[in-house]
């Protein structure tokens, strides 16, 4: 998932991996498989788990969301399985180049939970491994220090955070991932979830513009201006830091994030950091969050043969036996997965009903427009309605030319 | 030479030429005036997704291509003229911007705020390359011979370096209580953020250009004072003209076509600033004509990108680079035709 994805720049961590059969894999491979997926820590685990089973090309980038759609058009396909989540699965499905997996499942598929299964239109398209969301994270012995109970809603963080900085205990009260454009689109798609916005209407013409949106940007400046002033510029990783080095007090971050909190190399607050679920806002009982999951996905254009193998190959990579060696890697939805206290924010935040992140074509539109255009309105340049207006125009001409209006 | 030989020496060249250059841009300008819309149904789609305690599922409206015999999604190719460029410029809200002539709000709009960027950005990096060179190729023309070696080296590092790893670097030195903030903010007794409004990092951007590029412009400089002539400037010393006058009436004269040529390469790849954009993450307060074709170039997570409009913006971004440099353009060649060249 983006959570780590740093700059684009950085792209092309890429590995390869492959062993002879070993003791750990059910069977023998004997025919190629090769898969794209990200590269981050829990992708590490389930390629390295499939390579156990020989013959398997794994390879692991950053940049995957920008090969995936070319590569799984090619005829035969460049890869057999891929590593996808909710928004970058969209564009696979649309051009049909991943197959309906519910034969494969039924034959091979015994071990996985019911909720694996992501369904599109009654027919399996992909098999999640972990999810992911933004919940908050907080500084357990600053806040118990001045008596603050665990917020509940970003009205509770807001006074919080005015009590932390009148006590001066840290440099910021509060982190956020505001980094302008992905990052900041997420930040307003979880809060005006947590207003139950509607993103579109039944035309999918856009509907943000209105006292929802207007609130939920106005929640966002309020959280702003207890952030470190340069907020514009801090993805995931600088809150990370700034938490580790004890900079801030609170944060709604990625819970794939929160192993690093008690990451004794590299964190001075192992131990003070408790995951909680991400807040509601303004009375309502939707957390401002999104869930999101990852998962694999197999090529259509591929012989069943080879589409079979791939997808024993793949049950291997997500069966229970890694699950056990990398337990804390993410939150796992495999079988075998013990939750540990940095996976509480995520449960707590799914349990309390936040919504799946809506990933569609038109949803990605609308995320790019938002990240480019709210920057704007906390900036000061734009007010909140105009911002709102010019957002949903931008989306408007992007969506014209995607064939989506 | 003859005609034949010629063509046997430049044949190769205008080939590439033709290839890699003349056709991509004939493309890129085609497709500027062309939009590639994929024909969509809508559709109601009930997609389950994981959660913890089971799935969640959610009955929305979709789009989905309509896919043909072979089983490829259909697209429809259409002319529309100037329609990209029309999204791109957005000419009626700059005009209305500038009938109330609020700068304001003309700088609310894309592409005249990256325009504005661009072109302060370009004219105020010139000056400052041509001069920091000059005074550089001086100090080392005048410096001693043993020290030449070392100097030369050290001069040339910032320009050896590939310009995103350089725009990182100084990032790193300067976001967040980076070493040289954290360093300024102690001298300064106050706190400082450079990335949080647009005039720092634009200052940041600024620094960063020149450190990166005056070390080209040193290189040049340095190589023409070798060909300076010496009895020119041993006679200017026995009419007693000063250090800076010799600078002025000797030695700058007989470096000018080297100055021309400096200026027009910086102005070429200084319109096209991206790097600086990039590696500070500035897009949020500062954008720039390249950045903004990048952006709309580059894929989002459901493969959406606006080719058209990012060709047009490509487009226009080099019908601003020849205007930059017509006048530069212009006095070369009328140089080249008087015969001065």
């Amino acid at each position: 998932m983006r959570t780590i994805l740093k700059t684009a720049l950085f792209a092309g961590a890429m590995s390869l991996l492959s062993g002879g059969a070993s003791a750990a894999c059910d069977f023998n491979n004997t025919s190629t498989v090769k898969s794209l997926s990200a590269g981050f820590e829990a992708w590490k685990a389930v390629t390295s788990a499939m390579a156990e089973c020989g013959n398997v090309e794994a390879e692991l980038d950053q940049e995957f969301r920008k090969k995936q759609p070319d590569a799984f058009a090619a005829s035969p396909s460049l890869y057999h399985v891929g590593g996808v989540a909710n928004s970058t699965a969209v564009p696979l499905i649309d051009a049909g180049t991943i197959r309906p997996l519910d034969d494969l499942v039924a034959k091979h598929g015994g071990q996985l939970k019911p909720n694996q299964l992501v369904r599109i239109d009654g027919k399996i398209m992909a098999i999640a491994m972990m999810v992911n969301a933004q919940h908050l994270m907080y500084r357990n012995d600053i806040l118990s220090d001045l008596g603050i109970a665990e917020p509940q809603t970003y009205e509770q963080v807001l006074a919080a955070a005015e009590k932390i900085k009148a006590a001066g205990v840290v440099d910021y009260p509060l982190g956020g991932t505001f980094k302008s454009g992905w990052n900041l689109a997420e930040e307003f798609v979880n809060m005006y979830m947590g207003y139950d916005g509607e993103f579109f209407n039944s035309d999918l013409s856009p509907s943000i513009n209105n006292a929802n949106g207007v609130a939920a940007l106005e929640m966002m400046k309020a959280l702003s201006a207890y952030m470190d002033p340069e907020y514009l510029v801090s993805d995931s990783t600088y809150v990370q830091q700034q938490f580790q080095q004890g900079k801030i007090a609170m944060a709604n971050l990625w819970a794939s994030r929160a192993a690093a909190m008690d990451n004794a190399d590299e964190s001075q607050v192992v131990g003070k950091v408790t995951m909680s679920a991400a807040p509601t806002v303004a009375g309502g009982s939707t957390p401002a969050s999104t869930l999101w999951w990852d998962g694999i996905v197999i090529a259509s254009n591929i012989s069943d043969a080879d589409a079979e193998n791939a997808f024993k190959v793949a049950m291997e990579g997500i069966d229970t036996e890694m699950v056990k060696a990398n337990n804390d890697a993410a939150v796992w939805l495999v079988d075998g997965y013990e939750p540990t206290a940095t996976a509480a924010g995520a449960f707590a935040t799914a349990s309390n009903g936040a919504k799946p992140y809506p990933a569609s074509k038109q949803m990605s539109l609308m995320h790019t427009a938002l990240g480019n255009g709210i920057a704007a309105f906390l900036t000061g340049e734009k007010g909140a309605a105009q911002a709102l207006a010019d957002i949903e125009a931008d989306y408007t001409t992007a969506a014209k030319e995607a064939g989506v209006l | 030479m003859n005609k034949k030989t010629f063509a046997a020496f430049v044949g190769p060249s205008v080939a590439m030429m033709l290839l890699f250059i003349a056709l991509p841009l004939a493309t890129v300008f085609m497709q500027s005036f062309h939009v590639t819309i994929p024909v969509t149904d809508t559709v109601e789609i009930e997609t389950c997704t994981p959660g913890f305690a089971g799935q969640t599922c959610v009955t929305k409206i979709e789009t989905r291509p309509v896919f043909d015999a072979a089983g490829n999604p259909t697209t429809t190719t259409k002319f529309v003229g100037f329609g990209s460029y029309q999204k791109v410029l957005r000419l009626g809200d700059a005009a209305a911007a500038l009938a109330k002539s609020s700068w304001h709000d003309l700088m609310l709009i894309d592409f005249w705020k990256a325009l504005r960027f661009t072109v302060t950005f370009t004219l105020i990096t010139l000056p400052l390359v041509l001069g920091v060179g000059l005074a550089i190729a001086l100090a080392v023309n005048n410096a001693t011979k043993a020290m030449k070696g070392p100097i030369i080296f050290v001069s040339l590092l910032p320009f050896i370096i590939t310009p995103v790893i350089g725009a990182l670097s100084i990032r790193w030195l300067f976001i967040g209580d980076g070493i040289l903030t954290a360093g300024l903010e102690w001298y300064l007794e106050r706190d400082l953020s450079l990335f949080a409004q647009a005039w720092t990092l634009e200052i940041l951007m600024l620094f960063y250009r020149v450190w990166h590029v005056a070390p080209f412009a040193f290189v040049v400089f340095y190589a023409g004072l070798q060909t300076v002539n010496q009895d020119t400037i041993e006679s200017a010393i026995i009419d007693g003209a000063s250090r800076f006058e010799r600078l002025r009436f000797v030695i700058i004269p007989h470096i000018m076509p080297l100055v021309v040529f400096v200026s027009l390469i910086h102005l070429m790849d200084s319109y096209r600033v991206f790097e600086e954009i990039v590696g500070f993450s500035s897009q949020a307060h500062v954008i720039s004509l390249q950045w903004l074709t990048y952006d709309l170039l580059s894929p989002d997570d459901s493969g959406n990108r606006s080719i058209s409009r990012a060709s047009a913006s490509a487009m226009l971004t080099m019908l601003g680079i020849v205007l930059i440099l017509a006048p530069l353009l212009r006095r070369t060649w009328q140089d080249f035709t008087k015969g001065r060249i």
